[in-house]
């Protein structure tokens, strides 16, 4: 990637951008069971509000910022999301029987517990994973 | 498991130990341990013979893959214990003479026995099975042993062709053999060949009996080198000359006389039947005896005599066959007790005679018949023992070949006097090849015994200086001879305890009735025996012929048969052809790149398709249940036309990236339209994160061919694009108009009655993902995982050409 001179006012939108667009990630990631959403389409909200730093900043600068070694994403994504199908097997249910519940929290409320969400967050992980892994590597790859 | 399934393995197990035995006792020759088992199983046999000439068959049953009727059943009878006999007697010999002929320095004794014995298991069980899919597995195992021995001494190319060239025919025959016998199982349900032969009138009625038949006799004349079969036996002389004696002549090539043999209750009785096996066989004596002549190299003569013997052989099997027709009389089984006969006395002459070429070569340096002459003084007893075999096969009295020879005339000429099968017409040929074919018989039969040992002794041309055999090599071919000279003098020693079972086994008393043939060779049968008198002719004219052969000979050159067998210039060019034109398919078809296989797929697709289509008559529309189109639908539908028409005709890539972009947001836009928010959502980024990827990629892109894009115009391609178009167009409608006439009922409501209740979430999409269908899920982010780790190992791991694996 190559770097431009003076782009302050690129880099102080990117700034405040990439939070707004990590935290709608987190709401579609968090409210997909019920609402248009889910782990995968927050994961690639997530994962262009990465792209988008990555653009406004070289990769160098980003590295610091986000110290992360995306293979661990895709492994630690999948070890959950199989996770989740094998913890139901130890109670004798068949393989990826999701179950939830209703608890009454202290400041949210009543609310949905269920292990499709943990399921999500795998599928969220896996997938942030593979887009960066894909792109930071194509991006750096001099050769 | 019984003694005689035992017998049939052993040499395989013993096969194994060999390699042990010529590494671990270097000092003792291996044939010495090989000899003793063919011996010991010789003697077994021998104790079957009072079973066998009280007219009982031996049976013993091992299953194998009993589902399938495939069982290691072994059925003895005459026809067998005499192949058998042969087998072991034979065998033994000649590991005798081996032990002698092959020195310990310098060659590979391990593999040569080793060969040799897993040939003489795979003949025993050939013979001795009584299931014809056991039989077909130790056919095969024949030829590969073969193929194996012939090719011992495989520095020599000529050993490899030769090799080679067997391979290809008798499996070639031995796969059309193993077609003929699933024929068979089609008509009677059963492998076994007593249960086969109960049902011979099954067989013979079913349409599929030309077909299996022609099948398996192309088995039989591969194997038994008839014509045109017969070219790969000569070649086969490249091997050591022990091999030669006793797969070219004694046992191997004998596998299809046995074949038709064995099977001959089935098939026999049927004028195609007894015109093919006769006919060939005839065409066979002749054509080998009149090419033996013009050879000069001793093993070539003999491997020429070798297939016109098995021509007489099979011709006799013919006739007799006709017995089947009319009843089994005695003048008509007399063929099929003369083709025994002559069996067993070709096994022991012509072992004897390729001996003595071994001994020949092995003493002089050389098979040839110009340089050789004059070695009588040198070599008196190698001398007799040629004029014994050699005089017997010309058919000289008194030795056995005379006899044999006397009965094959006389059933040549009873043959003319069947009165059906067209031979009023054709029968009186019958005799006439007879009778030619040996004068030439007669005529190689001298010329194996006076050039080589008569005449002028030439030592100029010789590379050793000759001198008699060690006694080793002596005694097998003695040992044979004296059988000759034994047969000759008492022909009726074999005729109960060896023939008559032989022959009851190929007239089964279930089918004929007859018990007893009561076989009765005799020398001698009158001053007006026709047979004598065709005999006198041959010794008179073929004697004529042998002294003036120098000037009647250039007649081979006139016909064009002096440098080699005709059927060789169709086999070479054959198998040449084979090699060129596959290559030229190969390459007009695999050309390498991968827009011509697109074309194949696309083609046969469509192709297969809008036959199938046109053939069940698919194609319908139907309008009935068509929700009504918004304006802005059309609207939508008209840009996304126009985007995707425009991408072959742009120039430039980039450009080229952003209107597939364009098409990708364009086709968010669809579901928002038909209310698909999440696809909406994940369409919109992947579109999105994709077209990065792309512009990554083409940042990327080697500066030579950077801008360099330029779309060519091919009317092929247009034509199949559009018909791979219309050809999806026309399956959806077809689809949907007789989804429309047989509706099933769609499971989507269960998802909408009970994602709420059952996966405790309202986004229906979202639920089916991760809790109804979850699997599909978990495996798809494998496949991402897969495809994220692969892009890194492609990019990061580059190898140089050496590491690359």
């Amino acid at each position: 990637m190559f770097k431009m001179k003076n782009n302050l006012s690129l880099h102080t939108i990117t700034q405040i951008a990439v939070f707004i667009v990590l935290s709608f990630s987190f709401y579609l990631l968090f409210a997909g069971h019920s609402n248009p959403g889910g782990g995968f389409i927050g994961a690639l909200m997530a994962a262009s509000a990465i792209v988008l730093l990555y653009i406004s900043f070289d990769l160098k600068t980003i590295k610091k910022v986000l110290p992360f070694y995306y293979p661990y994403f895709i492994g630690t994504g999948l070890l959950i999301a199989m996770g989740t199908g094998v913890s139901s097997t130890l109670f004798g249910y068949p393989f990826l029987t999701q179950f939830f519940d209703y608890v009454k929290l202290p400041i949210l409320g009543e609310t949905e517990l269920t292990t499709a969400l943990v399921f999500d967050i795998g599928v969220y992980l896996v997938v942030i994973g593979v887009a960066l892994l894909i792109i930071t590597t194509i991006a750096e790859d001099e050769a | 498991m019984s003694a005689l399934h035992i017998a049939i393995i052993v040499p395989f197990l013993l096969a194994l130990i060999v390699p042990l035995l010529y590494n671990k006792i270097p000092k003792v020759h291996t044939g010495w341990f090989v000899l003793i088992l063919p011996t010991i199983l010789f003697a077994y046999l021998i104790s079957f013979i009072p079973t066998l000439s009280a007219g009982e068959v031996v049976v013993r049953k091992l299953a194998w893959v009993p589902s399938l009727g495939i069982n290691f059943d072994i059925h003895l009878d005459g026809l067998s214990l005499l192949f058998g006999l042969l087998i072991t007697g034979i065998g033994a010999l000649v590991v005798l003479y081996s032990i002698f002929y092959l020195t310990k320095k310098g060659e590979a004794l391990h593999n040569f026995y080793f060969y040799l014995l897993m040939f003489m298991g795979a003949m025993l069980g050939v013979v001795l099975s009584g299931n014809l899919m056991v039989m077909y597995v130790f056919w095969e195992l024949t030829s590969l042993s073969s193929s194996l021995l012939i090719g011992y001494w495989h520095h020599r190319e000529k050993s490899r062709y030769g090799a080679q060239k067997s391979m290809l025919i008798t499996v070639t025959g031995g796969f059309a053999m193993l077609a003929g016998f699933a024929l068979l199982y089609v008509m009677t349900g059963t492998f076994t060949i007593t249960e086969i032969i109960t049902q011979a009138d099954v067989v013979a009625a079913s349409n599929l009996f030309i077909p299996a038949m022609l099948l398996i006799l192309m088995g039989a004349f591969t194997k038994s080198a008839q014509f045109p079969f017969h070219i790969w036996l000569p070649d086969a002389m490249e091997a050591p000359t022990p091999v030669s004696a006793y797969l070219h002549s004694a046992t191997m090539v004998k596998m299809g006389i046995y074949l038709v043999a064995r099977l001959s209750p089935v098939f026999s009785g049927a004028p195609e039947w007894f015109w093919i096996v006769s006919g060939v066989g005839l065409f066979t004596l002749l054509w080998g005896s009149f090419n033996a002549v013009r050879q000069t190299d001793l093993k070539s003569i003999l491997a020429y005599s070798t297939i016109s013997q098995l021509g007489m052989l099979m011709s006799m099997l013919g006739v007799g066959s006709a017995a089947a027709y009319y009843g089994y009389e005695a003048g008509y089984t007399a063929a099929t007790v003369a083709a025994i006969f002559h069996l067993i006395n070709h096994s022991t002459f012509k072992g004897s005679l390729f001996m003595v070429a071994g001994i020949i070569d092995h003493e002089t340096g050389t098979r040839d018949i110009r340089k050789l002459g004059g070695l009588m003084t040198f070599m008196p007893i190698t001398f007799t023992i040629s004029i014994i075999g050699a005089f017997s096969m010309a058919g000289i009295y008194p030795f056995n070949g005379f006899l044999s020879k006397e009965m094959f005339l006389d059933t040549m000429l009873n043959a003319t006097e069947i009165a059906d099968f067209n031979m009023q017409t054709f029968g009186i040929l019958f005799p006439v090849v007879a009778w030619v074919a040996s004068v030439f018989t007669f005529i190689y039969c001298m010329i194996l015994v006076f050039k080589p040992f008569t005449g002028k002794y030439q030592p100029e041309k010789l590379d050793k200086k000759p001198h008699e055999a060690p006694i080793g090599m002596l005694i097998p071919p003695i040992i044979l001879a004296s059988l000759v000279v034994l047969f000759g003098f008492f022909p009726n020693i074999l005729s109960d305890s060896i023939i008559e079972p032989a022959v009851q086994a190929i007239y089964p008393a279930s089918l004929t009735g007859v018990e007893n043939f009561d076989i009765h060779i005799s020398a001698w049968h009158g001053i007006d025996y026709s047979p004598l008198h065709m005999t006198i002719g041959i010794i008179i004219i073929g004697t004529l012929m042998y002294l003036t052969l120098s000037k009647w000979q250039k007649v081979y050159q006139y016909l064009r048969l002096h440098q080699k067998d005709p059927v060789n210039y169709v086999y070479d060019f054959l198998l040449e052809k084979l090699v060129v034109v596959a290559a030229k398919i190969t390459n007009i078809q695999i050309t390498g790149l991968l827009r011509d296989y697109f074309v194949y797929m696309y083609v046969f697709l469509l192709g297969l398709t809008f036959y199938t289509m046109y053939r069940f008559d698919a194609f319908a529309i139907d309008t009935t249940n068509v929700a009504p189109i918004p304006l802005y639908v059309w609207f939508v539908v008209a840009v996304v036309a126009a985007a995707v028409i425009a991408v072959p005709f742009i120039n430039n890539r980039v450009v080229a990236i952003i209107s597939v972009g364009f098409v990708g947001f364009l086709v968010s836009l669809f579901y928002v339209l038909f209310r698909a928010p999440d696809l909406a959502l994940t369409q919109l980024l992947v579109e999105t994160v994709t077209t990065a990827l792309f512009l990554l990629c083409f940042y990327h892109l080697p500066e030579l061919r950077k801008e360099n894009f330029k779309p060519s115009f091919k009317w092929v391609n247009v034509i199949i694009s559009v018909g791979v178009g219309a050809l999806v167009t026309v399956m959806a409608l077809s689809a949907l108009s007789f989804g429309n006439k047989k509706p099933f009922e769609s499971i989507s409501q269960y998802y909408i009655d009970n994602a709420h209740d059952l996966g405790g979430g309202d986004n229906i999409v979202n639920v089916i993902l991760v809790d109804f269908r979850g699997l599909d899920t978990m495996l798809e982010i494998l496949v991402l995982g897969i495809a994220a780790l692969g892009v890194v190992t492609l990019i990061k791991l580059r190898m140089s050409g050496k590491e690359d694996v």
